[in-house]
């Protein structure tokens, strides 16, 4: 069956609790630490951020635990600015961006986890390896069978790159990915709403020629069909896109095929 | 250690190819159950009795049995297409699985005898 709670060594304990000496304006994070290398169980720590010293946006505040308070706290984190993905992450409960996620849209204490449902390889650091996997077989980049001129560029109508419009900007941060229960329970055959969508954007693209062959290997019972329009996805996109449309738009094009 | 690599356990056995029509058919069953289940509804909140014997002799009628045949069927096919999907989702042991599966194809399978005979030992 599907595991419904978590396995006796990934119970999360108390941990630690680190006051702002002298703080007036006063934040607390609550952070879930975990290091493969102790033993241990998961725990969360929790750190009062002087909010007087700290950037404004949770990344910030991350930022300062580690350079002034605990610097063995782990996290990826890059752009610092919504374009990478890094630092995608489960805040208040909800998968989004520290980067992007102001400290004034957070909880009084606010609540920071790895995505859900992965792997942890240290703190708020999750193993994407399997997602980047499934995202390498749909193989996202465009195939033809056709020449193209060798002196031209193959040519898109205003209105065709319009239909990749809400596609391209998939940054791949795996927010969505990880919010979807039914990624949770099939994982491993499911593709997941960020793989769709980056399968769409393939299949909306009016240069792409390999459209048979890709609505042909996605047609399975786990690969697309997994989805149950449940929305998760749509709802926790930092960027605002919607892949549950995505996953639609695919499941449309599969009934097209069948002469619908 | 299994010395797989995430390619190898992402491509799996490869694509099944199908899985459309299941989807579809769950759609399809839900759309027909909408008047259907308005009919069933209405037909007994608007009889004079409620009776064994009314009931009956409703279904007696070539109309309303037929309704009723088409009704009960669709309700047992839209659940078993429903259950299969519960099963695929929560349980992981193949064994348990296939077992499972397999119930629910033979149950839908007799609930639709059943439909049927009752049916027909009614307007008989």
């Amino acid at each position: 069956m599907a595991e419904f709670s978590l396995p006796k060594n990934s119970k999360i304990t108390k941990g630690k609790y680190v006051k702002a000496e002298g703080a007036t304006n006063v934040r607390k994070l609550k952070v879930y630490r975990w290091n493969p290398d102790t033993g241990e169980n998961p725990r969360t720590d929790t750190y009062e951020i002087d909010m007087d010293s700290c950037g404004p946006m949770v990344l910030d505040a991350l930022n300062k635990v580690k350079n002034e308070i605990d610097t063995t706290l782990t996290y990826r984190r890059s752009c610092r600015e919504g374009i990478c993905g890094s630092c995608a992450m489960n805040i208040d409960g909800t998968n989004t961006l520290a980067c992007t996620k102001s400290m004034k849209d957070c909880n009084d204490t606010v609540a920071i986890y790895p995505l859900p449902h992965m792997d942890v390889i240290k703190d708020l650091v999750p193993d994407l390896t399997h997602f980047y996997a499934q995202y390498a077989s749909v193989q996202p980049w465009m195939q033809t069978d056709s020449v193209p001129l060798p002196d031209a560029e193959r040519l898109q109508s205003i209105e065709d790159r319009e239909k990749l419009d809400g596609l391209y900007e998939c940054i791949l941060c795996a927010c969505c990915q990880t919010s979807c229960p039914s990624y949770w329970w099939n994982g491993d055959r499911y593709l997941g709403p960020a793989v769709l969508l980056q399968s769409y954007r393939f299949l909306a693209d009016s240069r792409d020629e390999y459209t048979g062959e890709r609505l042909e290997d996605l047609e399975d019972p786990f690969k697309v069909f997994r989805c149950h329009t449940i929305m998760n996805c749509t709802n926790t996109c930092p960027k605002g896109l919607n892949p549950g449309k995505a996953i639609a738009e695919i499941k449309k094009l599969i009934a097209e095929r069948h002469a619908l | 250690m299994q010395y797989r690599t995430e390619t190898k356990r992402v491509k799996g056995l490869g694509t099944a190819k199908h899985g459309f029509s299941h989807w579809w058919m769950q759609r399809l069953s839900a759309v027909l159950m909408i008047p259907l289940g308005i009919w069933f509804v209405v037909s007994l909140m608007t009889m004079e009795s409620l009776s064994p014997d009314a009931l009956m002799q409703w279904l007696h009628n070539p109309i309303p049995a037929l309704l009723m045949a088409l009704w009960t069927i669709t309700v047992v096919y839209h659940a078993s297409l429903g259950l299969q999907v519960i099963i695929e989702d929560y349980v992981y042991g193949k064994a348990m699985a296939l077992t499972l599966l397999t119930l629910i194809k033979f149950a839908m399978f007799a609930m639709v005898v059943a439909t049927f005979f009752s049916l027909f030992k009614l307007v008989s």
